[in-house]
């Protein structure tokens, strides 16, 4: 095989390779992300069997403790629907009620069931603060 | 002072871009005087930042609230360590933080270009001059660190964020910061080789210690992040892929590529446009990288919030990045390869395919960490988690530890299968060795990933033997010393080569860490009382007692409350005692009472690991104070007009009452196997580093020998 054709044939089994990566890339994101709801999506129209990743503010006093299960209620930033979870595993340290969290789980009768140690607090800070200001 | 600071300020980004229109107008008229008053201008605006810096920092240390950054940050019982260190924990003073560090930068290596690459220095240094203007512009117009407390001057400070009080955190951010600004010296450097068609090798060579320091920097800094979320976090874990974690690893990735690939252009000529492409991608990724922790696009845990210069950095990156791709697109006639890839087995290939792995690795995690934004474009917004990072990410570290191995046995040009076969039969046999011994003895076959990192690493640790073997008895052959200083002989000859090989022990070291503890972490969390035991691995833990204190916790970090635990670890004849505890910040929020306050603030974990080489036996307690809220509401209730010491000894007898009558609490423990070689490999790659970094004595003398040249030179053409 004459050199210019050999470099031709390996550009394109390069470029072949390059592009199967990256449709796996594409497919296998798409198929294990989880979406991402507010407690108003989930209570409206969460299907059940599907996880979702759920974002809002833990509600004021809502938080119990029952032996190995953390029980708290997350309401949308700016609303007042909210949605009971219950949550095993470890708890973030800024995890506090009023503060913004992320959770992630499948909703089962009316109940946010979250999957072990998916619990994420956003950091407090002088720009939480601001923040909520401005929201 | 305040207002000296922000002077400081103005007058550095009037300073800036002094020092990028002299250069380019010097460049473009001829007029050296210019481009020399550009360069000068660099040291001054090292020299305001500095002024800037010390006042900034002497604030903290007096406790000066009249500045918000030291009212919001700091307070007058923080301890003195964690002042010096608050400056970069808000976004202004870390502004103030690139700055300095990029002024300083640029200084050291327009001073130590001054009398080379007289075309394309001027460019950089206009380059530089733009960024440093950038982030002054930032602070002049946003976020001045300067500015004043609104409202009457605060008696106290708010204190700094507790989750930041740890030895880690002083100096993560500034390596990181470090790193980030060091590849912005070979980026400038690159545009300027483009703008004046200059495309050799010698931007290469004036600019690629400064991107091995800044690679050496921000490894450390992700690896002491790393070790932050390990002990403080609180869960254990020292890699969740958090966007900002990610965001630390991509710059560092497409930098190890840079490492590899000018190397095939210093000796071959090729890969022009691969490399200034490479050096525009780190640096994009660097200002990527700071911009992402304070944007609030990403939900992370270190999302601050939303920031109020999001959009400018935006706009920056994107002028960033279409001005450099147009820029090397008008010059692709100037960046021709001069030679052609031999063969398929030879080390420019290898290294190649070793950036093409790295660059898939930073495209994976790029695309992962961008998914939300990218998966809201295509509709909804959905998000990856770990577990498709680590699919994603293994096959690629595998591939990228055993290219680390054959590389470097591989010869430039072209190398034949015979010749491939007798340098790689022996680090193969040790290999095989490995893998008989994993399966005859561990369990290591439970995890597939796993047991394959564990041959690769010991093939790549038997090609480093080898090769300073190799090289040592070769040397021994020539000069008849002894072993040790034929080795060190053979190190300081070829640092660059040998520094390489050190780093790929400490890499492969690193990831035998990684997939250990990944693999086979042995997790528990358990509620229990005291007198109560659990398993955990091989141990039996038992809570033997609460404690509580008051004052004086055992980190250091200034908490006045803090309640833990005393546990004992007990594995056939070895006995621990563990001390994991809770620390408590006071709030300065009034609705939780004068007593209240000191409970109901801010708390953070404070861990107690014992280290081991085999494995790590982590321990971390979460305190169930809730059986307090009556004392603490009856407390409240009385003592909130009563004077400080009356108070105190309220605080007292409620900590007292944790300790005397305890309820449950949470407990997780890790045996962790294998950690501590993720801290032991990253020091061996620091000690290759630098040994890389260190100028050898050939290079000391050419260097004197060449400035005694131009001296000559400059003489005789003055005459």
């Amino acid at each position: 095989m004459d050199p210019s054709r050999k470099r031709r044939l390996r550009l394109v089994l390069a470029l072949s390779v390059a592009l199967l990566l990256a449709g796996a890339l594409v497919y296998t994101s798409f198929s294990a992300s989880t979406e991402a709801s507010t407690p108003s999506d989930v209570v409206t129209s969460a299907e059940p069997g599907r996880s979702y990743e759920l974002t809002g503010k833990v509600v004021e006093d809502s938080v119990r403790r029952e032996e190995e299960e953390l029980r708290f209620a997350i309401r949308d930033r700016d609303g007042s629907t909210s949605v009971p979870v219950v949550y095993e595993g470890v708890v973030p340290d800024p995890f506090r009620e009023g503060r913004e969290v992320i959770v992630s789980g499948e909703l089962e009768r009316g109940t946010f069931v979250a999957e072990r140690d998916s619990l994420v607090t956003k950091c407090p800070s002088k720009f939480s603060n601001e923040n909520e200001k401005s929201s | 002072m305040a207002g000296t600071g922000s002077a400081c300020l103005v007058a550095g980004l009037l300073t800036a871009l002094y020092a990028a229109t002299a250069s380019l107008y010097g460049a473009r008229s001829g007029r050296r005087a210019f481009v020399v008053s550009g360069r000068r201008a660099i040291y001054c605006l090292a020299a305001l930042m500095v002024t800037a810096t010390v006042i900034l920092q002497s604030a903290f240390l007096r406790s000066d609230f009249s500045y918000k950054l030291v009212a919001e940050g700091s307070s007058t019982d923080t301890p003195t360590f964690y002042k010096v260190t608050a400056m970069w924990a808000t976004q202004d003073g870390s502004l103030l933080l690139w700055a300095l560090l990029l002024s300083i930068f640029t200084s050291a290596v327009l001073f130590l270009t001054r009398r080379s690459l007289r075309e394309l220095a001027p460019y950089a240094t206009a380059v530089l001059g733009v960024v440093a203007a950038f982030f002054l512009f930032l602070m002049v117009g946003w976020e001045n660190p300067f500015s004043a407390v609104a409202g009457p001057v605060p008696l106290e400070g708010a204190g700094l964020n507790p989750l930041l009080r740890h030895p880690a955190m002083m100096i993560h951010p500034p390596m990181l910061y470090t790193g980030y600004v060091g590849f912005s010296i070979p980026f400038a450097f690159a545009i300027g080789a483009l703008v004046t068609r200059h495309t050799g090798a010698d931007w290469i060579r004036a600019t690629r210690r400064f991107a091995l320091i800044a690679w050496t920097f921000l490894g450390c800094g992700v690896l002491l992040g790393a070790l932050w979320s390990y002990t403080e976090l609180g869960w254990g874990g020292y890699w969740a892929w958090d966007p900002v974690e990610n965001a630390s690893l991509m710059p560092w990735l497409t930098g190890t590529a840079f490492l590899h690939s000018i190397m095939v252009q210093e000796k071959r000529g090729m890969l022009k446009v691969w490399n200034v492409s490479l050096i525009i991608a780190t640096f994009a990724l660097a200002l990527t990288g700071t911009f992402l922790v304070r944007s609030g696009i990403l939900e992370s845990i270190h999302a601050f919030g939303a920031s109020t210069i999001g959009m400018q950095f935006l706009v920056f990156i994107a002028v960033v990045l279409v001005g450099s791709t147009a820029l090397v697109v008008s010059r692709l006639g100037d960046l021709r390869s001069e030679s052609r890839l031999d063969s398929l087995l030879s080390r420019e290939a290898f290294f190649l395919l070793n950036n093409l792995v790295l660059v898939a690795l930073c495209l994976v995690i790029f695309w992962g960490t961008f998914f939300p934004l990218i998966s809201e474009a295509a509709g909804a917004e959905r998000s990856v988690g770990p577990p498709w990072f680590n699919r994603m990410t293994t096959p690629l570290a595998l591939a990228l530890v055993l290219l680390a191995g054959v590389g470097p046995v591989v010869a430039w040009r072209r190398v034949t299968l015979a010749g491939l076969r007798r340098v790689l039969i022996a680090p193969l046999a040790f290999a095989t060795v490995v893998l008989v011994a994993l399966l005859a003895f561990t369990n290591a076959v439970e995890s597939l990933p796993a047991l394959l990192m564990f041959c690769l690493v010991g093939f790549v640790l038997a090609v480093v033997a080898q090769e300073l073997w190799r090289g040592a008895s070769a040397r021994r052959v020539m000069t008849g010393g002894s072993w040790p200083r034929a080795l060190s002989e053979l190190v300081s000859r070829n640092r660059r080569r040998y520094g390489g090989y050190v780093a790929h022990a400490g890499i492969a070291v690193l990831l035998l860490g990684v997939a250990g503890s990944s693999a086979f972490l042995d997790q528990k969390d358990v509620r229990i009382s005291p007198g109560q035991s659990f398993r955990s691995g091989d141990w039996t833990v038992t809570y033997e007692r609460p404690t509580a204190q008051l004052g004086g916790d055992r980190a250091g970090t200034g908490a006045p409350i803090s309640f833990g635990a005393e546990l004992t670890a007990r594995k056939s004849g070895e006995r621990l005692t563990l001390h994991p505890s809770r620390n408590y910040y006071p709030t300065q929020d009034s609705s939780k009472g004068a007593i209240g306050r000191y409970f109901e603030g801010e708390a953070t974990s404070e861990v107690d690991v014992r280290w081991g080489l085999t494995r790590d036996l982590w321990t971390a307690v979460r305190p169930d104070t809730s059986s307090l809220a009556g004392p603490i509401r009856e407390a409240n209730r009385r003592f909130s007009g009563a004077n400080g010491d009356v108070q105190a000894l309220a605080i007292a007898a409620i900590v007292e009452r944790y300790r005397t009558d305890p309820p449950p609490a949470t407990f997780r423990t890790l045996v962790s196997p294998l950690v501590s070689w993720i801290w032991i490999g990253g020091a061996i790659v620091l000690l290759g580093a630098l040994i890389a970094v260190w100028p050898s004595p050939e290079a000391r003398v050419r260097r004197v020998r060449s400035l005694y040249k131009a001296r000559l030179g400059r003489e005789l053409s003055g005459t």
